[in-house]
C-alpha cells in the first residue's frame, strides 16, 4: 500500500473508534454526583398513611432501593411488573417515591397495578425529587446500610438490569 | 394653617411611600436580569441542548423557581449553581468547568489546529521532487510547437 493512505487510513479509523463508542453511550443517562455521597435526607408524608411520614433514616442498617414514580409516567407503567416481581423475589425493601403526583392518582394506580413498596413518599411539589437530582422518571436509587447512595438507574428497570447492575451490587453490599 | 400642615403631612407619607416602591423596581430589574444571567448558564436536563430559560419542560419550571427563591433569599450567583451542580453535576452547567476531564474538550481543537499547523508546514518545507527529464521526441515537439510551425499530427 501506498505510504501516503496510511495517514487518513488512521484517522477514519480513530473516528471510527470514538463513533463507535458514541453509538454505545445513552446520552439521556448523566452520571449523577450522589454516587459514595450520603442520600439526601427529607421527612415526608406517607402516601398511603397521609399522618404518617416517612425518612430514609428508618432504613438505615439494610440496603434498600429507592424508585421515584409518579401516576402520570408511562415508563413507570413499563417498569411496574419487573418491579412487583422484584420485590417478591430480591428480598430487598423497595421504598417509592410518588414524584409530582396527585395523592388519590397515586393510591388509586397502586390499588389497581399492585404495590412493590415498603411504603412511598408522598413528594407533591418535586422538591425532594430536585434534591435527588431526579430529572426522568422512573430513576432507582440503590442505597447501603450506612445511607450511602452506590448506584443510580435513569429509565425503567428491566430484568437485564437487574441481572447486570442490581443484583450483583446488592449481593456485594449485603455481604460487606 | 391646618390646610398647610395636611398638605406637608400627605407629601411626607407620599415620600416615604414613593421610595421604597421606586427603590424595589429598580431592584427587581437587577433581580430580574440576574435570574436570566443564571437560568442562561444552566442546562434543561430534559430537553439537553436548551438552556433553563430556554425550556418549558415541567423540571425547569420547577428548577427556575428554586432559582427564583434562592435569589430571593440574598444567595449569591455562585451559591445557587452550586446546589444545582451537587444534584445535577456539571453536566447541568452550560458552559462545562475546565478540570481534567473536561481539558481535551477545552483544548482539544487547538491542538487540533496546531497538529495541522505543523504538518502544513512540514508539506510546504519539502523539496520539490525531481522533474523527470523529457524525452528527446517530446522536446522536438515542443521546440516545432515554439516555432510557430503546424504541429505535426499525431500519429494514430
Amino acid at each position: 500500500m501506498k505510504k501516503r493512505f496510511i495517514w487518513p487510513l488512521g484517522i477514519f479509523l480513530v473516528l471510527l473508534v470514538f463513533l463507535g463508542i458514541g453509538l454505545q453511550r445513552n446520552p439521556q443517562e448523566i452520571p449523577s454526583p450522589f454516587i459514595g455521597k450520603a442520600a439526601p435526607a427529607f421527612t415526608l408524608t406517607q402516601l398511603e398513611a397521609p399522618r404518617e411520614n416517612f425518612s430514609p433514616r428508618d432504613m438505615q442498617g439494610q440496603v434498600w432501593l429507592l424508585n421515584v414514580w409518579a401516576s402520570w409516567c408511562t415508563s413507570c407503567r413499563e417498569e411496574h411488573p419487573v418491579l412487583l416481581a422484584f420485590s417478591k423475589e430480591a428480598g430487598v425493601p423497595i421504598v417509592g417515591l410518588n414524584y409530582k403526583d396527585v395523592r388519590n392518582d397515586g393510591q388509586q394506580w397502586l390499588s389497581r397495578f399492585g404495590n412493590p413498596y415498603l411504603v412511598s413518599a408522598f413528594d407533591s411539589d418535586g422538591r425532594v425529587g430536585i434534591d435527588y437530582g431526579v430529572y426522568g422518571v422512573p430513576e432507582t436509587f440503590v442505597i447501603d446500610q450506612h445511607g450511602v447512595v452506590r448506584l443510580k438507574h435513569t429509565g425503567p428497570i428491566t430484568p437485564e438490569v437487574i441481572r447486570s447492575k442490581l443484583l450483583p451490587l446488592i449481593k456485594a453490599l449485603s455481604h460487606a | 394653617m391646618r390646610s398647610r400642615t395636611f398638605w406637608h403631612a400627605f407629601m411626607l407619607v407620599l415620600a416615604l411611600l414613593g421610595t421604597p416602591l421606586h427603590a424595589a423596581s429598580a431592584g427587581d430589574a437587577a433581580f430580574e436580569k440576574r435570574f436570566t444571567h443564571l437560568t442562561e448558564e444552566l442546562r434543561c436536563l430534559v430537553c439537553q441542548n436548551q438552556t433553563l430559560a430556554d425550556s418549558h419542560s415541567d423540571l425547569a419550571v420547577d428548577l427556575k423557581n428554586q432559582v427564583r427563591e434562592k435569589l430571593a433569599q440574598g444567595q449569591s450567583d455562585q451559591e445557587v449553581l452550586d446546589f444545582m451542580v451537587e444534584r445535577y453535576g456539571d453536566f447541568v452547567l452550560y458552559r462545562p468547568p475546565v478540570k481534567g476531564l473536561t481539558w481535551v474538550l477545552w483544548f482539544g481543537p487547538f491542538l487540533l489546529l496546531l497538529a495541522g499547523l505543523a504538518f502544513l508546514l512540514l508539506k510546504l518545507r519539502e523539496k520539490p521532487s525531481p522533474v523527470e527529464a523529457s524525452s528527446p521526441a517530446d522536446l522536438a515537439r515542443a521546440a516545432a510547437l515554439l516555432a510557430d510551425a503546424p504541429a505535426p499530427k499525431e500519429k494514430t
